[in-house]
């Protein structure tokens, strides 16, 4: 049962952040709203009018969230490697080279087929 | 953690993998790199010699297969064990290679569409839209399809020869997202074409999610991924069997849905309608090798200490199949549904000579064993039904291929070479003698009867019958009705198609004719390694 103390504790704290930051930020921060603050935040995206009812998504910023993605998820590998970099040698570090590079040539397809372009 | 070695590879043995998706990979840089008007010319010629290479890979590794320590198979397990190269591991790459081969031919063929490829010229404008117009004037064509397909390839290659769960469940993946995508590319009848793709994804990934969930059942019984080890635990019998079986029966709906097996067959037939037809051939033919030779694996190397558990099951489903497909075929008025449903017949064929899977020492020496009855079924199944659909992707009209049956009618007074050869292709699938059709049904019929199925047998033998008569339905109406109106028309392919036709009409008669050298071969390589 104590191997699971810390995590309890964890919660714990993790709680009390969350708690004590929106508890003192509405306390003490100056409340100066404007009509963009006010604003519901969706993705870069106006929320209204819905898009059932003919509103039309900009679908290029779906690009960038899968690119975002792809990075994301980059992070998650490269993480663990660099924590065993000097174990895994030179072998572990070719075969993250050969991820990268992949990684890295469906980018370079993406940018120089303008999926990053705006407009 | 205990120290870190690195794995001995053994490049060379994995050369077959290697040069598909490097080609792949070389393929996207071309798409980013050349200009558009040399991007068809490079990409059809990379693609040829990707699958040109992969081939001679493949066939050098094939005659380099030598036995392992205790001589009772050939190959051997690269890759610290996440790759086995077997006798039918690398009979696959081969089978794999010649029909990705004929594959690219199809891809590639611009003649049928007047100088553009068969796929949407702009994937991204939405069906009949200023955008789909504009780009149609333009005549757009966009090449990505190469690549994708080389991917696919890649993942089927390593799908019968993984040995190890996760490595599966990857190449399971990787052989499945490029078709998703390319099902949805059709230059004519997008509409279709896109509700093919969409049903294929949601479908495949809700399968894919069964898979995953049975190999982490599997994962919990037997502490490890290997095959290897698996099969150790299942022999030893430790552990909950709740969970193996959980885990079998619920990897068995990612894998029978990936074979159109029923009752997970309910996507082959839109999906085979609504994909370009080059697509629609290179899954009927290539997807279906790929994951028979992975479930042959999977339920021979490593759950083949519990066969008495999960055959029972393989009777059902292979009944079921054989029934569903060959009853439903005759109702169907789309040559290309009808063609897909002859598939999930098929499959269920197959699914019969599964059933001959025995342990080695079971087997008379030479004797025919599933898996290399499996194997050969699935090399004239291949080559024929590839064949019929390039054919299919040649008889049109303005709008397009003309798909409807009934447009059908009359096909041999307009064209009699190319009624001909439907016909021969249709005959083959029924499996009439002196058609490697016949040889084929013969093969798993016999493993499966040895084996003792023999009430599947019967039933695979009358649901030949029944398919038979919508076969020859098809070749009635060719040459005995009067064509409807103007009737159908054959466009005229360039060589590739015409290749693509001839090779698998050729090995359809060869195969059907001496088909002696090529059992033998696989009576000899039809082993896995465990």
């Amino acid at each position: 049962m104590e191997l699971y103390t810390p995590i309890l504790a964890l919660m714990v704290l993790a709680l009390g952040f969350a708690v004590f930051s929106v508890v003192v930020s509405s306390l003490t921060g100056p409340a100066r709203y404007n009509r963009a603050k006010l604003d519901s935040y969706e993705c870069g995206i106006e929320p209204t009018p819905q898009a059932h009812g003919g509103g039309r998504i900009p679908v290029k910023y779906y690009t960038v969230a899968m690119t975002f993605i792809i990075f994301d998820v980059e992070i998650m590998f490269l993480v663990p490697w660099a924590i065993y970099f000097d174990e895994l040698a030179l072998f572990g570090f070719l075969a993250m080279l050969l991820f990268l590079v992949n990684i890295t040539i469906a980018y370079v397809y993406e940018f120089k087929r303008g999926g990053l372009d705006w407009d | 953690m205990t120290g870190f070695q690195a794995p001995n590879v053994e490049w060379l043995t994995l050369s077959p993998l290697l040069v598909v998706f490097l080609a792949a990979v070389v393929g996207v840089l071309v798409e980013a790199f050349v200009p558009r008007a040399q991007r068809y010319a490079v990409q059809v010629g990379l693609s040829l010699a990707a699958m040109v290479g992969t081939l001679v890979a493949s066939l050098v590794v094939f005659a380099r297969l030598s036995p392992t320590a205790d001589e009772a198979e050939l190959g051997r397990v690269v890759a610290a064990g996440a790759v086995a190269a077997d006798g039918p591991a690398v009979f696959t790459w081969v089978l794999l290679s010649v029909l990705g081969l004929l594959s690219v031919m199809l891809f590639a063929e611009r003649k049928v569409e007047s100088g553009v490829l068969t796929f949407a010229g702009q994937a991204a404008a939405l069906p009949g839209t200023e955008a789909e117009r504009e780009a149609s004037t333009r005549g757009l064509s966009h090449t990505e399809v190469f690549p994708l397909m080389l991917f696919a390839i890649g993942g089927m290659m390593l799908f019968p020869a993984s040995n190890d769960l996760l490595t599966m469940f990857v190449a399971l993946e990787v052989l499945s997202l490029p078709l998703y995508l390319l099902c949805g590319l059709a230059r004519r009848r997008r509409l279709l074409s896109q509700e093919a793709a969409m049903k294929y994804f949601l479908l495949g990934a809700f399968s894919s999610g069964f898979f995953v969930y049975g190999l982490a059942l599997v994962y919990g019984y037997a502490g490890s991924m290997g095959f290897a080890q698996i099969a150790a635990a299942v022999s030893a019998d430790t552990g909950s069997r709740a969970l193996l079986l959980g885990g079998i029966g619920l990897m068995s709906v990612g894998l029978l849905f990936k074979v159109g097996a029923a009752p997970f067959h309910a996507w082959t037939p839109d999906v085979y309608q609504g994909a370009p037809t080059a697509v629609t051939a290179f899954m009927a033919a290539a997807t279906k090798v790929a994951a028979f030779g992975a479930m042959l694996r999977l339920f021979y190397v490593a759950f083949g200490g519990n066969r008495d558990d999960w055959l029972p099951m393989v009777w059902a489903v292979a009944i079921l199949t054989m029934v569903v497909g060959s009853v439903l075929a005759i109702s169907q008025t789309d040559v290309k549904r009808m063609l897909a449903y002859s598939s999930i017949a098929h499959a269920g064929f197959l699914l019969t000579g599964f059933l001959g899977i025995r342990s080695l020492d079971e087997v008379a020496p030479g004797g025919l064993t599933g898996v290399s009855a499996v194997l050969f079924y699935l090399t004239t199944y291949g080559f024929t039904t590839m064949a019929a659909f390039a054919v299919v992707s040649i008889v049109r009209d303005a709008g397009g291929e003309t798909t409807h049956l009934a447009r059908w009618q009359g096909l041999g007074k307009e064209s009699p070479l190319v009624a001909g050869v439907f016909a021969f292709l249709l005959l083959a699938m029924a499996g009439i003698p002196l058609t490697s059709g016949f040889t084929g049904k013969w093969a798993v019929f016999a493993a499966a009867t040895a084996a003792g199925a023999w009430p599947v047998v019967v039933v695979a033998v009358l649901m030949s019958a029944v398919a038979a008569y919508f076969y020859v339905r098809v070749i009635v109406l060719m040459f005995f009705a009067e064509p409807v109106g103007d009737g159908p028309s054959v466009a005229v392919p360039s060589a590739l198609t015409t290749v693509v036709i001839a090779v698998g009409t050729l090995v359809t008669l060869v195969l059907g004719i001496v088909p002696g050298a090529l059992i033998e071969l696989l009576g000899n390589v039809g082993v896995f390694i465990r």
